[in-house]
């Protein structure tokens, strides 16, 4: 989609919010809405792709101004209402719905500190082979979807070099749409003069490398 | 997905001050059997108090002192800072790159805010900021002086941005006159602005 999260590029903001000796966290809250977007995931009815959706879907407005945490909060409402989890009368309330029976927390602390050091590998067994090789030239897609794809606006329909082989990982555009399916394909780490992406007046000594799976790309 | 309107998103139905919002999610998860909140604080703990940019100041170091660890890192980032115990969630497929006179390589993700959880932490403000996500892919000179950094003009700069589950650590330079000082003085010397390319690592004696 192209959302007011794809933020590469885009002119008009200003000064970075530096902070010297800034903490992990500003406030307990701010830990705890990580802690609980973690947890719920447990439950294995959103993956990272989607809920990584669920927070560029947030009104623009709110994209904006809201703080990050702020945002995993509303993403976690959000998903733990579309799931079933919670209702929105729940969410109203605070409370739990009456008569509804008390689950039981798929996972403890460590549990989830054991999950954490494993981690989810993106990862997947090659089912073809990769069509690109280092130093092939692409062209990025011009065109997207309207869902959740990774290919930032900013690099599309331009010209690189593929430079890093990355093997076969989870494509987002299909693994976010949670219907079992994860679409794993050849993921490349491509390569792109600014020149190309921002124009001849670019720094000739600047490069921009993302990385991209095989169905955004085409031989160039 | 089916959301347009402000009102409509189930968040707008939360108390507005953020940490009333957080405490009556809270409430209803926990008492709702949805989450343990023992493991609420395991997890606060961790991201608070145990993980942060002093692990990639380990590899870092390393890199510094172990020619042959060195290698490992930059050939298979994953399995040599693995080895040093900093593997996991959000740092499951891991890429170093290395600066030297003529190469600068800066972090971003100017899709979302991915960064290296196993060896750097959370993530700062500015990092997940829209100033920096949209910035620094055009003008990445321009961000660096605000983090007082000058680069040469003759520098080749490469910006990574981090699109897909592959984490980025720059390891910065080392200092000059260091040669005396072990893996973990100097693991002392390495920021965590210096691992994303926003800065140096520190001349020892401060500054």
């Amino acid at each position: 989609m192209d959302g007011v999260h794809d933020l590469g590029g885009v002119e008009g903001f200003g000064r970075l919010p530096i902070e010297d000796n800034e903490p992990a966290f500003h406030d307990d809250w701010e830990a705890k809405v990580m802690a609980m977007r973690l947890l719920m995931g447990a439950w294995r009815k959103w993956n990272i792709d989607a809920g990584r959706h669920s927070v560029e879907t947030l009104p623009p407005a709110d994209y904006l101004t809201l703080t990050y945490y702020e945002k995993w909060l509303a993403s976690l409402v959000f998903l733990s209402e579309r799931a079933d989890l919670i209702t929105r009368d729940e969410i109203a309330s605070g409370v739990p719905a009456p008569g509804s029976v008390k689950s039981s927390p798929p996972i403890d602390g460590p549990g989830f500190l054991a999950l954490m050091a494993k981690g989810r590998p993106s990862e997947r067994a090659p089912t073809a082979a990769a069509k690109f090789a280092l130093g092939d030239q692409v062209r990025t897609a011009r065109h997207m979807h309207a869902g959740h794809t990774r290919l930032p606006r900013y690099l599309r329909g331009c010209v690189g070099e593929i430079v890093l082989l990355h093997g076969t990982h989870v494509l987002p555009d299909v693994s976010s749409r949670l219907t079992g399916d994860e679409g794993a394909e050849p993921l490349y780490g491509v390569r792109f003069s600014a020149r190309e992406v921002w124009g001849n007046n670019a720094d000739p000594k600047l490069s921009i490398t993302a990385d991209l799976w095989e169905s955004y790309l085409a031989a160039a | 997905m089916p959301h347009d309107h402000s009102d409509d998103h189930p968040h707008a139905l939360l108390p507005p001050e953020p940490a009333l919002r957080v405490k009556a999610i809270e409430t209803l998860l926990v008492e709702k059997g949805l989450v343990d909140p023992g493991a609420i604080d395991a997890i606060v703990d961790a991201y608070a108090n145990k993980i942060g940019p002093q692990n990639g100041a380990k590899v870092v170091a390393k890199a510094w002192t172990d020619p042959a660890y060195r290698k490992w890192l930059l050939d298979d980032a994953t399995a040599a800072i693995a080895d040093l115990g900093f593997s996991g969630l959000q740092g499951e497929h891991m890429v170093a790159v290395e600066n030297t006179d003529q190469l600068h390589n800066i972090v971003v993700c100017t899709l979302c805010s991915c960064y290296p959880w196993p060896t750097l932490g959370v993530p700062p403000v500015w990092y997940k900021s829209s100033e920096y996500r949209a910035r620094v892919v055009r003008d990445p000179r321009g961000v660096l002086a605000e983090f007082n950094v000058t680069l040469a003009d003759d520098v080749e700069v490469r910006v990574w941005d981090s699109t897909a589950e592959i984490r980025y650590l720059v390891v910065p330079q080392r200092p000059v006159d260091t040669d005396d000082m072990d893996a973990d003085a100097l693991a002392q010397l390495v920021t965590r602005d210096s691992m994303i390319g926003t800065g140096f690592a520190l001349q020892p004696g401060g500054a």
